[in-house]
């Protein structure tokens, strides 16, 4: 790409420079991001008045959870930030191999948090353990059980959800990076998109403890 | 592009930190500080998202007016948080007649 159109890209006329107009950006996906900080943690909030209301039912519920595939999904999920990092770091040198690569990593090791969800869905499935769908839960303080498993399926769903799409735009990038579009003077779609990955990792960092390590001691 | 560029090591030894955090995370988990105990594992957790926020998302890096948002967002999900509880913790506490 010649560097005037990548100049262009990089410094579109509304903006005095293309610092401002990185700056505008990033200010812009943390506007965004903000407003889902706004979203989760809305349900960490019914999680903290369901868990204190009734105390005891979440930590007897969550020994149901598989600590083991939650800390392969924690651990995938950090690694994927590193990869995420490492491809800005990438596009931010020009060194178009280092941000595809990295893309690539990101999106394998998303994919491969998704699989395991999958797998622990299906599995809870098989325990009749989904509220609304085939809920049997036969051990003691069923009902509020049931608030604590709404409450799994409802944070780590919206959590899958938004790694689905998060999936989306890597592709994206990489599709469009493939083809020479970011460069040392502009890789702006990298960089936000990068803060959008990094929170989703951060949702789970929260997720991770309160839903799968109660009640272990 | 004034953006500042950090050093790939930098990356890997928050990334390190990270996992180290995520092992004390689960170690935590299975010692029983009392009353301590959702602070501890809530507090870790807060670090970890600490340390991705500043270094993996740049904030450390970033204009001050990026880091008003983030304040934002953190303090207003603290505020959420704290009043809903000042209310499910304080039921029962005044008697009211029952209204019929």
């Amino acid at each position: 790409m010649s560097n005037h159109a990548a100049a262009s890209l990089a410094h579109q006329h509304q903006f005095d420079d293309a610092e401002q107009q990185y700056e505008a950006s990033t200010l812009g996906m943390w506007v965004f991001i903000v407003n889902e900080v706004m979203f989760f943690g809305a349900m960490f909030c019914v999680y903290a008045v369901y868990r204190v209301v009734h105390p005891g039912v979440f930590e007897h519920a969550s020994h149901h959870l598989n600590i083991t595939l939650g800390l392969i999904n924690t651990t995938i999920l950090i690694t994927s930030s590193l990869t995420m990092a490492l491809a800005v770091h990438g596009a931010q040198l020009g060194n178009r191999r280092q941000l595809l690569g990295c893309l690539l990593l990101t999106m394998i090791l998303g994919a491969a948090f998704l699989g395991i969800k999958g797998f622990e869905y299906s599995h809870k499935y098989s325990e009749g353990l989904v509220p609304g769908l085939n809920w049997t839960y036969g051990g003691p303080h069923a009902t509020e059980s049931q608030l604590f498993f709404s409450l799994y399926f409802a944070l780590t769903g919206f959590h899958a959800l938004h790694m689905i799409i998060g999936l989306g735009i890597l592709g994206a990038l990489f599709a469009v990076g493939a083809k020479g579009m970011f460069g040392r003077d502009y890789h702006t779609p990298v960089e936000i998109s990068g803060l959008y990955w990094h929170f989703v990792d951060i949702v789970w960092i929260f997720l991770f403890p309160l839903l799968y390590l109660l009640g272990l001691h | 592009m004034s953006e500042h560029v950090v050093p790939a090591r930098t990356y890997f030894t928050i990334f390190f930190l990270l996992l180290v955090l995520t092992a004390i995370t689960v170690g935590v988990a299975f010692n029983d500080f009392g009353a301590w105990n959702n602070f501890v594992a809530v507090a870790i957790a807060v670090v970890k998202a600490t340390l991705v926020i500043m270094y993996f998302m740049h904030v450390r890096y970033s204009p001050k007016l990026t880091w008003v948002l983030v304040a934002a967002g953190f303090f207003w999900t603290l505020a959420m948080i704290a009043y809903i509880m000042t209310d499910y913790l304080a039921r029962g506490w005044i008697p009211v007649p029952m209204v019929k």
